[in-house]
């Protein structure tokens, strides 16, 4: 193996193992806002969330599908809300299909966009830009 | 050719192509006519059908192509032919597997891999029987790997773990804290798509060098510290996905910091721009060239686009709007699927020397599906710019007033998506036919 093969091979060794140390931080990071772990009831809101694929349509952190609203705050908006949001699972409204979801099922979804709703702020109207392109976010709860 | 494994993988990836193409024109299609079909195809049946198969479009063409150049061009001894079989058989019913999971919503996974969770476990063993059989083979042959070599281990060792990343959300340690789990999916999915880029990057190097005859273009200093650079990206630069999801501030600092390093990747393309690196021998590959120049042109303009949205000042206005999906379709249409164009029609030449690719339909082909894809890139740019304009600066009107507004981007979206649709179909065509004949002879 040539010299050059060896450092590069060092190179690669010293970038895996700042990845790795990098990697151990991400997973043991909490977000900045503390919040409650996910309940029982929301998990499954999650999961329901998943096998519907309402991701398809919708963001959450404006993650997501782009042919419906983004859904992360939907739960505090006062112009929404939990009722707002059950009454459109079953209606199928515009390309949305209409979902025969039983009352639990719509519980566990409200649930589960409560508790998204109790993580941040998106659209975060009131961050900061700063000059040197930065982005200060507002966080739930803070004044 | 006595293994015609990765011929069968490039068929197998055309085909998932085309599919993929379709699905996502009926998609969009409902943009247009939100009720079309949504009762037994909705839009969330047909985005995963469209996004997984268009992935998957990637990572075959490429597996196919490399396979093909070790064997066929490099004309290596594999450490075992009896794996790569293996490897596709697994990955042929695998897909087979996933579009059954699909078509009867068992889909608890997400976006990207909404399929079952189970099936990612023969996909893994796909890609380390891949790895053993790359590794071992390249061990015992190759003394100083050029740079592509570098690159494709390192993008099938990543994908392996991006893979494994994508599904750490069934663990509870992950899945109960929301942030951190959501930060790590779009972890996982930001790295997974650096990753395919290591294989399909080191393919436009290695056409590079083949066209050019000079093994110089993948061995200098330039192509190495370009390769760490990526490298460096795919690990650390994927937060800017997540500058607006309420993460540790410090994981947004490095992603900032990382992304800007990209800045050397636009000034060195300015640089080079007039000494194209493919002067010569291009009239053995004319298509394979042409494909490589429309890569050059979709690179500039996609790094600009994505070098100005990883400042976060300006990604806060862009986020969660088209003009995240122009850069994504930018990408993997306009830089991935040109590249392996040019590897298809290079792989042509190899099996058929005789072989006239630059025909006159293919040319035309080719030309309409720059304007086509241009044009369709544009429409997503416009349509999210008002989004944005929606969403930060009348912040009045309900969200379906400003998707009806958005309407005459979308009629523009579908007819260009036709269009690339149809223009790559004419360039396809007389690729399938000859390697479907080299599979039957």
């Amino acid at each position: 193996m040539s010299t050059n093969s060896k450092l590069y091979l060092f190179v690669i060794a010293f970038l895996i193992a700042i990845f790795a140390f990098y990697n151990y931080l991400v997973y043991s990071s909490n977000g900045y806002v503390a919040v409650e772990k996910l309940s029982p009831m929301a998990v499954k809101g999650q999961q329901l969330f998943q096998n519907n694929r309402c991701w398809s349509c919708h963001q959450l952190y404006g993650l997501g599908g782009y042919l419906g609203p983004d859904l992360t705050n939907v739960y505090s908006d006062e112009d929404k809300g939990p009722l707002y949001f059950k009454a459109f699972l079953n209606s199928g409204v515009k390309s949305m299909p209409k979902f025969n979801f039983s009352e639990e099922e719509k519980d566990v979804l409200v649930e589960y966009m409560k508790q998204v709703d109790e993580t941040g702020i998106y659209p975060n109207y009131d961050a900061e830009i700063e000059a040197t392109g930065w982005v200060k976010l507002k966080y739930q709860n803070e004044e | 050719m006595k293994n015609k494994a990765p011929i069968y993988f490039l068929l197998f990836a055309i085909i998932v192509f085309f599919l993929g193409m379709f699905f996502g024109m009926i998609a969009s299609f409902q943009y247009l006519l939100p009720e079309f079909l949504k009762e037994y195809l909705p839009f969330s049946k047909l985005r995963p059908f469209h996004v997984t198969s268009v992935i998957s479009w990637i990572v075959l063409c490429a597996t196919g192509s490399i396979y093909f150049f070790l064997t066929y061009v490099e004309k290596f001894k594999l450490f075992s032919p009896l794996l790569v079989k293996l490897h596709f058989i697994i990955f042929l019913l695998t897909g087979i597997a996933i579009y059954f999971s699909f078509a009867f919503d068992y889909t608890e996974g997400r976006e990207y891999f909404a399929f079952k969770p189970i099936l990612i476990v023969p996909i893994l063993i796909g890609w380390i029987l891949f790895g053993i059989n790359y590794f071992k083979t390249l061990y015992k042959n190759v003394k100083g790997w050029p740079v592509y070599y570098w690159m494709w281990g390192t993008g099938i060792v990543f994908i392996s773990y991006h893979l494994m990343e994508a599904h750490f959300w069934l663990l509870d340690f992950f899945r109960l804290n929301f942030i951190k789990d959501f930060a790590v999916q779009w972890k996982s999915t930001g790295s997974f798509t650096g990753s395919w880029n290591m294989l399909v990057y080191g393919i436009s190097i290695y056409l590079m060098s083949k066209i050019k005859k000079d093994s110089d273009v993948a061995r200098n200093k330039a192509a190495f510290f370009f390769y760490f650079l990526g490298l460096t990206n795919l690990m650390f630069g994927w937060a800017h996905h997540t500058y607006l999801l309420p993460t540790q501030p410090w994981i947004r600092y490095v992603a900032y910091a990382i992304s800007m390093t990209e800045w050397i990747v636009l000034a060195s393309i300015i640089y080079s721009w007039k000494r194209s690196v493919l002067k010569v021998e291009k009239e053995n590959h004319p298509m394979a060239y042409r494909f490589l120049l429309a890569t050059d042109f979709w690179i500039f303009l996609n790094i600009i686009l994505a070098l100005l949205f990883s400042i976060p000042a300006i990604n806060f206005f862009t986020h969660g709007t088209h003009i995240t999906v122009a850069h994504s379709m930018g990408t993997t249409i306009g830089i991935n699927t040109t590249i392996l164009f040019s590897a298809l029609f290079f792989i042509l030449h190899q099996l058929y020397p005789d072989f006239e690719t630059d025909r006159k339909w293919v040319k035309r082909g080719f030309v309409s599906f720059n304007i086509s894809l241009f044009f369709f890139w544009i429409s997503l740019l416009i349509a999210g710019g008002k989004r944005s304009y929606w969403m930060y600066v009348s912040k009045s009107g309900l969200f379906s007033e400003m998707q009806d507004s958005l309407i005459l981007y979308y009629i523009s979206f579908f007819i260009f998506g036709i269009g690339i649709f149809v223009s790559l179909l004419i360039v396809a065509f007389p690729i399938f036919k000859a390697f479907f004949h080299k599979i039957k002879t």
